[in-house]
């Protein structure tokens, strides 16, 4: 199966599923209830389930993972931006989840090299779609306050999920219908949570591409110096 | 499964309080039930000063699961490889999940999840104290489950068979689990003692330093034990502090051992006499210095604990709100949302 899945597409996807799953897994001790902490525990072992899996295609995971520079990751930059508020992480994971829903919806009822591992993902991701979707609602419909966080991150992190709906080499996806039905679901959200979908672009101004290209903004390379320092200090050494 | 014995008693009050006057054979009951080995149900009649006993040890646990999610979090985002980050996250979210066990045992006896935090937030409630010992390498994270997972389940075994049935029936569960986080804690300081000198050099130091706060977990002395007593007498606890720490002694040197990992007591050694392991004196003054609120990570520890509830505060009155609006009743908490899959 390695021979035909192009590697372009499994870092891709791989790097999207190993970077939020870090970036959820700060969250560890510091969620605002206990429930949460089981909950986004659930949604870092799935996702980094996922990335493993993704990565040995490519290559070696933890090469991959622990020995590659910034511009070397193919990952969205909405995943990689920082947790913030709880507002926030909500709202990247209904962003990023809505759209792995339906692109691993789309892959697994194909005959993809991907469509195997889309199956089982496919229901790992309907429960953190699920789980953004109910916390988007109590957050949107909550109080005044917390109306006006998911608001206002919702509105922060739009411009980040235009890259989604770019063509990625390998990858067999009408990009197009994806990103209909994407606006098409987020937008039901956010309705009924008594928000507004935001406007303005949805991509990045610079032609030079973004994330997939290997451009990330600047969190992501203090993330990266945290996650790879130790496998880095000691060289060839097994874990 | 309420008693029979306390059944008899109790008759058909719902609410299980008697009247005052009839007390004495209440307690005649509750004790014969004890001696029976039989399970206190929550609805059972039950002493005071056992409610309050248990509802004291059940939220100290409780919190100490909480907290003790700190110091291996610290190195989830630094795990230096996916399967051990898979493995740490997995042990992370278990000891949530032990907490939320504990909180709902406590809960049975009438005492809240809410209160409790208050009181852990306070500093009127304590955590096992270590905890507020650091991890300061990667290693610490195998010590950690190795040892103090190790001690805790040496402590928590025999609360399987406590005499309240809800904790005893949270500990069966917890325990399952902690022979995982005490395997992974073995199993990671074996890789590093099999590894590079560096690797190796981390794991004796992490050992060196965990050693001796661990054989600290079974509690003070026998004979300095305030409540241990009358725990006894409950059958909350089924073994003495000192017991349980010597069957700890005797089975982390064997295994030493086999790790290729020196413990940091020169005094360690079989004695063929007693058929255990002798040990070096314990630096009691360090213990009761920690329990104080002395030690390295006390005041950060019970900061994050304060920090994470103060800045989630918000969300969880978003929910309740929600809650609100959407059934009519003011009863969310935020506990509902999302925390177990479908
Ligand atoms: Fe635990
Ligand atoms: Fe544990």
């Amino acid at each position: 199966m390695t021979a035909t899945v192009p590697a372009t597409a499994a870092l891709a996807l791989g790097d999207d599923a190993l970077v939020l799953s870090h970036r959820l897994g700060e969250w560890a001790g510091h969620a605002p209830v206990l429930e949460e902490e089981v909950a986004l525990a659930n949604i870092v072992l799935d996702l980094l389930g996922q990335a493993r899996v993704l990565l040995s295609l490519a290559g070696d995971e933890d090469e991959l993972a622990y020995l590659r520079e910034e511009r070397a990751f193919r990952n969205l930059q909405l995943v990689e931006q920082p947790n913030g508020d709880f507002a926030h992480t909500i709202a990247r994971q209904l962003y990023f989840s809505t759209y792995q829903q339906l692109l691993y919806a789309e892959l697994a009822s194909g005959d993809g090299p991907f469509a195997p591992l889309a199956a089982k993902a496919v229901k790992e991701v309907a429960y953190h779609r699920d789980h953004a979707e109910q916390w988007t609602l109590r957050l949107g419909d909550g109080t005044g306050t917390s109306h006006e966080r998911m608001q206002h991150a919702c509105d922060a992190l739009w411009r980040f999920t235009g890259e989604m709906f770019q063509p990625v080499e390998g990858l067999d996806a009408d990009r197009a219908a994806l990103e209909t039905r994407w606006l098409e679901s987020v937008g039901d959200v956010l309705g009924r949570a008594t928000l507004t979908l935001p406007e303005g672009p949805r991509t990045g101004a610079w032609s030079a591409g973004a994330g997939r290209q290997g451009l990330h903004t600047e969190p992501f390379g203090r993330m990266l110096a945290e996650m790879q320092h130790l496998h880095r200090s000691h060289p060839g050494a097994s874990w | 499964m309420a008693t029979a014995a306390a059944q008899r008693t109790a008759g058909s009050e719902a609410d299980g309080a008697p009247d005052p006057v009839d007390t004495t054979a209440y307690q005649h009951a509750f004790d014969a039930a004890v001696a029976a080995d039989e399970r206190i149900e929550p609805r059972d009649w039950m002493p005071d000063a056992y409610r309050a006993t248990l509802v004291r040890q059940i939220a100290q646990h409780a919190h100490s699961e909480i907290i003790g999610m700190q110091p291996e979090a610290n190195w989830i985002t630094r795990a230096p490889s996916l399967r051990r980050k898979a493995i740490l996250m997995a042990k992370v979210q278990d000891e949530a999940g032990h907490g939320l066990y504990l909180y709902s045992a406590a809960e049975t006896l009438g005492t809240g999840r809410d209160e409790l935090l208050d009181k852990l937030h306070s500093g009127r409630q304590k955590y096992s104290s270590i905890f507020n010992y650091p991890t300061l390498t990667w290693a610490d994270v195998g010590a950690i489950g190795w040892l103090v997972d190790g001690a805790a389940i040496t402590n928590q075994v025999p609360l399987c068979r406590c005499s309240y049935g809800p904790y005893a029936r949270a500990m069966v569960r917890i325990c399952k689990e902690e022979s995982f986080h005490q395997r992974q804690g073995y199993e990671l300081l074996l890789a590093l003692s099999k590894g590079t000198p560096e690797q190796h050099a981390m794991a004796q130091d992490a050992v060196n330093r965990w050693w001796w706060p661990s054989l600290m977990m079974f509690g003070p002395p026998d004979d300095e034990s305030q409540h241990s007593a009358q725990s006894m007498t409950w059958k909350i606890k089924r073994h003495s502090n000192d017991e349980l720490r010597q069957r700890f002694v005797d089975i982390c040197v064997p295994q030493a051992e086999s790790l290729g990992l020196t413990l940091p007591d020169p005094e360690l050694r079989w004695n063929e006499e007693r058929g255990h392991h002798d040990f070096g004196p314990i630096d009691w003054t360090e213990f009761w210095e920690v329990l104080k609120g002395n030690g390295p990570c006390n005041e950060q520890r019970i900061n994050q604990r304060r920090r994470a509830h103060d800045e989630g505060a918000w969300v969880r009155e978003a929910a309740a709100a929600y809650a609100a609006k959407h059934t009519g009743s003011a009863g969310g908490t935020g506990h509902e949302t999302g925390a177990t899959r479908a």
